[in-house]
């Protein structure tokens, strides 16, 4: 009978969510940074049905038939924050049969119900790249989320192309996670690493040349190979290859292969960029950077410099921030524009590379990383500066919706921290509003 | 940043530098020292940390102490004195607990020395002896403003060794160290299981061998000859009060474990991390305990699952005594900058005075060395941070750090 009820109250609360906002909501007064376009001192944002209706100065979009209208005077409204490295749902990826797995999905293992998908939309995030790990030459498919709330299963949280396919990318790695001497079939060497994904590249080759030939007749196929499929994707430029890679050597061997296959890369964590800046430019390979408070925790990332970013804007690399969630907290994804500043980076380039450059790296920047009319109303209300250490996230939007809201206790308790912080949302905690308990 | 004397190298100039002459310059920093025996530190606002911020302050500092404080009106710059401008000017930073100089940055077997695994009891361990000076994150840490760690052996063992104070600057442990022996490092909780079938295997086990080790060492207290093997001799200055123990326990009932454990021998405690502190919080004021509570950043998982940033200030607010940690941490970052944890702290409810003393006087009070570090007050050791901005934002970089009087470190960061 219970849960009964409690399914009540669920389809009840799901119905509401489906029926995305479809009337109008403006906020108006509020500093309004677009990423494309200048900052808007005094500005106007308005949504409706999960996209940007209108934006630009107060005084000149009129609002006065918009019965929810918000002045976020003192506020700063910027995109909801691009995540183009993470690892929130506690998902999973290859096993170890193989250093090598195309075949292999985030999709299939992702908990969406994990606190941490909730933490981040309260550090901003709205769109994430959620990636198997590191320890394989390639773990396998990666998937590219919207942070929508009360999401039960991975279909409320896809986001899917013009051609109605499921975004994601896929992940490779080379330098040291992946090299396991005495590993079995793992790679020992760097070498080795490079010439067993030159074989998959090359034997994917193959298959798309016999499914090529067979020009559509099924009696000339290839056995279907989940694989090859995916491969063939990344060769055809379908899925963008997320490629974890630290040392300039690595980072080089990195941009040789999808020289040499055509596919279309990502560099990811590229702790010594700053060493071959101007290669990754001329490559022109974005660079999907992290700041880590320190160097070292391995050999490959000693040199690591808080100037990454600040050499990758300077050599004209496109350039973005990541969070490697739970290498660094989605909390404080903010922080990585701040530190970027402080480190040489100018203030347009690291917001953008919180937002923009992301969304460009995921092929969605048609969609979203900047408040434009036409785009998704993914966006954050922040209570001032996004570089700076006093600022909150107070609230974050997605598709029109609002997802996470600082004044909330629920809300609020999953952005700080605190008893039951790191609890899998469930429907019980829905119906919970109550003191969290404590002496205080 | 009006003072070009301390900022030689900017960040622009840092990409000119290859890399061999980067890393020339890390392996090389002893050589960069200038030594002036009388500085004198003009700074538009100095944080004493002792009373309010003086506006256009000076602080004169002369063979290695501070001699004097106060506005430029009030203090005079003697003849021959080096000056030194910075916009902000704080005393040194105080990392209340790290292990940095035992573990080092490559994370490698060869520079984890913060735990040795043979066994679960060994309060003999020195810090003092598998400190290297030399490590590149004390470098790190020090061209942040951090100019004293207290670090020693990491919290993974039941007893898994010393803690020690040190200088983060000094080429040998000598010149380092400030206080060879500081605390015995414990910890209660799932990180102090053994593993594999060997004790301690669970919470309780952990108990009752750690109380074991307390009541051997009363009953040695009470012979005539005292056993002088170094476990024992370790385990004595703890019953005598000497060496308080430093108890890394975060879940609510390992924190009250920590204290029941205090009560019943009568022993001077640290609390360590203590993550679910906000929940018995009473408990943790009545028995008069300090917390040096985990990095406001750390992880929110296992023990931690349920910290939050807004304990410190919780905390403080309660009138605990509490200072931040840089932790230990197994793979990254090798360390945390006590800095940037104040500053998410200061984001989480404290007041800029109340985060800064979080890693400086209150740091300094828990450590017992508020008489030396701590605070810009005349007579203490010359250690000061110098910013060209709030220190707590995330853009401002420090531009200066000087040590004993010796201006160590001209980055900026």
């Amino acid at each position: 009978m219970k849960k009964l009820l409690l399914a009540t109250i669920a389809a009840s609360v799901f119905a509401v969510a489906a029926n995305a906002q479809d009337r109008p909501i403006a906020y108006v007064n509020a500093r309004i940074i677009p990423i494309v376009g200048p900052v808007i001192e005094n500005g106007t944002i308005v949504v409706q049905n999960g996209k940007i209706l209108a934006i630009g100065d107060s005084k000149k979009i009129p609002v006065t038939m918009i019965t929810d209208m918000i002045d976020a005077k003192g506020k700063t409204i910027m995109p909801g924050l691009v995540d183009s490295h993470s690892h929130i749902g506690e998902g999973s990826g290859a096993d170890g049969s193989a250093p090598v797995q195309p075949d292999v999905r985030l999709l299939d293992g992702i908990n969406v119900r994990s606190s941490s998908l909730q933490r981040a939309q309260s550090g901003g995030l709205t769109t994430v790249n959620v990636m198997p790990g590191s320890g394989h030459l390639d773990s396998g498919q990666t998937l590219y989320i919207k942070l929508r709330d009360n999401a039960v299963k991975v279909d409320d949280i896809l986001i899917f192309d013009a051609d109605g396919k499921m975004m994601g990318g896929i992940k490779f790695a080379n330098g040291t996670n992946p090299i396991r001497p005495g590993g079995g079939n793992f790679p020992g060497t760097r070498a080795k690493s490079a010439a067993l994904v030159r074989e998959q590249f090359i034997k994917a080759q193959e298959y798309r040349d016999k499914v090529r030939k067979a020009a559509g007749d099924a009696t000339k196929m290839p056995p279907r190979d989940l694989a090859m499929e995916a491969l063939v994707e990344a060769l055809d430029g379908k899925r963008m290859v997320h490629f974890h890679t630290h040392r300039h050597d690595d980072i080089m061997t990195a941009l040789r292969l999808s020289k040499e296959f055509g596919f279309r890369i990502v560099l990811q964590h590229v702790s010594e960029a700053w060493k071959v800046a101007d290669e990754i430019a001329k490559a022109k390979a974005p660079a999907s950077i992290i700041f880590i408070d320190s160097p070292g925790g391995k050999l490959e990332t000693m040199d690591l410099m808080a100037e990454n970013g600040a050499a990758l804007e300077k050599a004209g690399a496109l350039t973005g921030f990541h969070t490697d969630d739970g290498i660094t907290d989605s909390r404080w994804f903010l922080r990585s524009a701040g530190m970027a500043v402080r480190a040489g980076m100018s203030r347009e380039k690291a917001l953008y590379a919180l937002t923009m450059a992301n969304a460009i790296m995921l092929d969605l920047d048609k969609r979203i990383g900047s408040l434009e009319v036409g785009k998704d109303a993914d966006f954050i209300v922040l209570s001032g500066d996004p570089v700076s250490v006093y600022t909150h996230v107070l609230e974050t939007w997605v598709e029109g919706k609002k997802v996470f809201d600082r004044s909330h206790p629920k809300d609020r308790l999953l952005q700080v921290g605190g008893y039951g912080a790191s609890n899998d949302r469930s429907v019980h905690l829905d119906c919970f509003d109550g003191d969290i308990g404590g002496d205080n | 940043m009006q003072n070009i004397e301390i900022r030689i190298m900017n960040i622009k100039r840092l990409f000119t530098i290859s890399a061999f002459a980067f890393s020339l310059l890390v392996t090389c920093h002893f050589s960069l020292v200038t030594a002036y025996a009388q500085i004198a530190i003009q700074g538009e606002t100095v944080w004493t940390m002792s009373g309010e911020p003086i506006t256009n302050g000076i602080v004169l500092v002369n063979n290695g102490k501070i001699e004097a404080v106060g506005t430029a009106a009030a203090v005079k710059i003697p003849a021959g004195y080096q000056i030194i401008s910075a916009k902000v000017v704080t005393p040194g930073l105080i990392d209340a607990h790290t292990v940095i100089g035992l573990n080092g940055a490559a994370n490698q077997p060869h520079d984890q020395m913060a735990l040795d695994g043979s066994g679960p009891v060994q309060p003999e361990l020195r810090a003092t002896d598998a400190y290297n000076a030399d490590e590149r994150l004390i470098q790190w840490v020090r061209e942040f403003g951090v100019t004293t760690i207290h670090t020693g052996h990491q919290p993974s063992a039941l007893i898994s060794g010393q803690t020690m104070v040190a200088k983060t600057w000094g080429k040998t442990v000598d010149d380092a160290a400030i206080v060879p022996t500081a605390m015995i490092m414990v910890t209660i909780g799932t990180n102090a299981n053994a593993g594999a079938g060997r004790s301690p295997g669970n919470r309780s086990k952990q108990v009752a061998m750690l109380r074991a080790e307390l009541i051997k060492a009363q009953e040695n207290a009470k012979k005539p000859d005292a056993p002088k093997d170094l476990k024992s001799v370790a385990m004595a200055a703890v019953i005598k009060r000497e060496t308080p123990l430093l108890i890394n326990a975060n879940k609510a009932q390992d924190i009250i474990t920590a204290l029941r454990i205090a009560k019943e021998f009568n022993i001077r405690i640290v609390l360590d991390g203590a993550a679910d502190a906000p929940l018995v919080m009473n408990d943790i004021k009545a028995a008069g305990v300090a917390v040096i509570i985990h990095p406001t950043m750390a992880r929110a998982g296992g023990d931690m699952e349920n910290l939050s940033f807004e304990t410190a200030g919780k905390l403080k607010a309660a009138g605990i005594p509490v200072a931040l940690q840089s932790g230990y941490e197994g793979y990254v970052p090798k360390t945390r900058v006590v800095l940037f944890e104040a500053g998410m702290a200061a984001q989480n409810g404290l007041s800029r005075a109340d985060a800064l003393a979080l890693i400086t006087i209150d740091a300094a009070k828990i450590l017992g060395l508020d008489g030396r570090i701590g605070s810009l007050a005349v007579g203490k050791d010359a250690d000061i941070a110098l910013y060209d901005g709030d220190p707590l934002e995330w853009t401002t970089h420090c531009v200066g750090t000087i040590i004993n009087g010796v201006l160590v470190n001209k980055v900026t960061r």
